[in-house]
């Protein structure tokens, strides 16, 4: 496995407190700082300064002109009241389902497929080809996929999804204006677009397999789901771990898809966290209330970060103990 | 969307010994033919897409969605071109990517030699806060950064839209660098150093060269993510004039008059880029992938 995969967010950031690679003729390791000086200060300017700000305003009402005014902590009072607000928060489960539990279950059962029946019996060009397939989705920008998709199941008898349906006479369908088809054609189109990263990071993990294990397996009788589950699972657990973490993450931050899609519709009820923020800034212009809800973002994505990380360290040590 | 990972094992697409290729039970094939279901099922958009890209609005009444077009036609096509002024908005898409690209790329060369290479104090920790930038909610940023902007002038410019994803990008970059940078053979920048070369120029004629595959898998991704970014754009570029692809797009979403075929084309016009880049560079990914494990 390359480098490269295992320093993603899952993996450990700590480097070996060694000194400086290059000999140091003076000054230890201060001259160094002067490298980073150009990415700190962008940092400072677009990420630390902004968010501090944004901390602010939960404090504020404030309509975009003026001076934001200090209510204390009046919006963080109205969230625990704001059904809209857990809506949103509940809709955000939906979306890591969609975006997480299905794409990581269906990949997993698609790369092994890939990998072990296709790729050995088929042809690894052929196994190359449907992987690049289910990828083509990830490179769509989601605003063109979107598009697709809202006329595609385009309310009446235009729409190609009732179309399709017409031909077995079942009558045409408001899919994006009620529920629950309005979420579950969301979460349809999130599987669909997600489903590709997992084959594709699982597949590259399946090189590490050495081909002679699933042979003796296959000697000594086990079948495939044996296999798959003895073999293929232990092997791939790293990079589960980093498609889950790194899924979840997307999951809570989705807001293309809802805005294009449905536009948290119908009646807010494919609202979610960010598409929520969004309109408070620019529809509503309550910008206080917008960067509460932005800051409860945040702090669940931070959170849910340190927990993933916390337990793969622990179950990195245990791996080792047992070694 | 999250495709940080993907992106970076993408390219390993060494094939396995084919042993075993002739013993095809009925089970495998049956298998295989689920998959190929599957990969159908995954193109159904895009057939629609291409379909209908090519018809008629009267060729669409009368034959759906699915059907071939009866002769192929390119109204629709063209009338998003017309409508969006399609080239403008494909160069600002590529002025923007490319800029971004080239940019987080050398900061995070330059942290990551500071962090990798230089081993700074307590370095875990900015390699954390750097980190932090690429997985930040955009909503956190988006008010105070509109305020920024519009009070310095920025808003509106395509330079907003390049600063921002500079530092997002720059931001996984530097992570990844760091680490590919923390394992760099010793011996050869001990051997530079004793010929007497800065660190200047320890970065840029030893260190630069060897991880130059990484570097352009970096600057691959950095474009096609930038390309696609969607929240930041539409926020601070309003105007025709400075729109990206994705941003002109979704504006036409909710315009209802439009037709399918004239939806179909611009779908198909906004993703010929991306697709033609991909396939451009998915050697050079493959190729930067063996040789960014530094040794």
């Amino acid at each position: 496995m390359s480098v490269i995969t295992r320093a993603e967010p899952g993996a450990r950031t700590k480097l070996p407190p060694e000194q400086p690679s290059i000999p140091q003729r003076k000054g230890g390791t201060a001259g160094y700082w002067l490298y980073l000086l150009p990415g700190f200060v962008l940092l400072l300017v677009i990420v630390i300064i902004p968010l501090i700000f944004n901390i602010y305003l939960t404090f504020t009402e404030w309509r975009g002109v003026r001076t934001p005014e200090f209510i204390g902590l009046e919006n963080w009072f109205k969230i625990f009241t704001d059904e809209d607000f857990w809506t949103s928060f509940t809709n955000s489960v939906w979306m890591v389902l969609a975006m997480v539990v299905i794409p990581t279950t269906i990949g997993l059962i698609v790369a092994a497929l890939l990998f072990d029946v296709v790729g050995r019996k088929f042809g690894g060009k052929v196994g190359s080809f449907l992987r690049a397939t289910y990828y083509l989705p990830q490179i769509l920008p989601i605003a063109v996929a979107g598009i697709v998709i809202g006329w595609m199941f385009r309310p009446g008898a235009t729409g190609s999804v009732n179309q399709m349906l017409a031909v077995f006479g079942i009558p045409a369908y408001d899919w994006l204006g009620q529920m629950p088809s309005a979420l579950l054609v969301l979460m349809g189109v999130l599987v669909w677009v997600q489903l590709g990263y997992p084959i594709v990071v699982f597949m590259a993990a399946l090189q590490r397999v050495d081909p002679e294990l699933y042979e003796a397996a296959e000697l000594d009788g086990a079948n495939w789901f044996q296999r798959f589950s003895a073999i293929t699972m232990s092997i791939i657990r790293p990079e589960i771990f980093v498609v889950t973490l790194t899924c979840t993450i997307a999951a809570l931050k989705v807001f293309g898809p809802v805005y294009i899609i449905t536009q948290g519709g119908p009646a807010g009820a494919t609202l979610v966290p960010a598409y929520y923020a969004y309109t408070e800034f620019f529809t509503k212009r309550n910008i206080g209330y917008g960067a509460t809800i932005a800051t409860v973002l945040t702090v669940l994505v931070v959170v849910v970060s340190i927990i993933f990380i916390r337990v793969q360290n622990s179950m990195e040590r245990k791996e080792r103990a047992g070694l | 969307m999250a495709a940080t990972t993907a992106i970076v094992t993408a390219g390993k697409t060494r094939e396995r010994p084919r042993g075993g290729m002739t013993k095809k039970r009925a089970i495998d094939w049956l298998l295989f033919i689920a998959v190929i279901l599957g990969a159908l099922v995954v193109m159904v958009p895009f057939y629609l897409i291409l379909v209908n890209a090519f018809k008629s609005p009267v060729d669409y009444a009368t034959s759906g969605p699915f059907a071939l077009p009866q002769a192929i036609d390119f109204t629709g096509i063209q009338a998003f071109w017309e409508r969006v002024n399609f080239p403008q908005k494909v160069w600002n898409s590529i002025f923007i990517s490319g800029t971004v690209a080239v940019l987080a790329v050398v900061i995070s060369l330059l942290n990551a030699f500071a962090i990798g290479i230089g081993r700074v104090r307590g370095r875990s920790w900015i390699v954390l806060l750097f980190l932090m930038a690429n997985l930040l909610p955009q909503e956190a940023l988006l008010y105070p950064l509109y305020y920024m902007f519009k009070s310095v002038g920025l808003y509106d410019s395509v330079w907003s839209v390049i600063i921002v994803f500079t530092v997002i990008q720059a931001a996984f970059g530097t992570y990844l660098l760091a680490s590919v940078l923390g394992t760099f053979p010793k011996e050869v920048l001990e051997a530079a150093s004793i010929d007497g070369a800065t660190r200047w120029q320890i970065l840029w004629r030893v260190v630069f060269p060897i991880t130059r595959p990484t570097l352009s898998v970096l600057l691959i991704f950095f474009f096609i993510w930038t390309w696609n970014e969607f929240l930041i754009p539409l926020t601070f570029l309003p105007s025709n004039a400075s729109q990206t692809v994705p941003v002109a797009i979704s504006v036409l979403t909710g315009d209802r008059l439009m037709d399918v075929t004239t939806t179909a084309g611009a779908a198909l016009l906004s993703i010929i880029p991306t697709i033609i880049f991909f396939l451009i560079f998915q050697r050079t990914l493959t190729r930067g992938i063996t040789a960014g494990a530094v040794k």
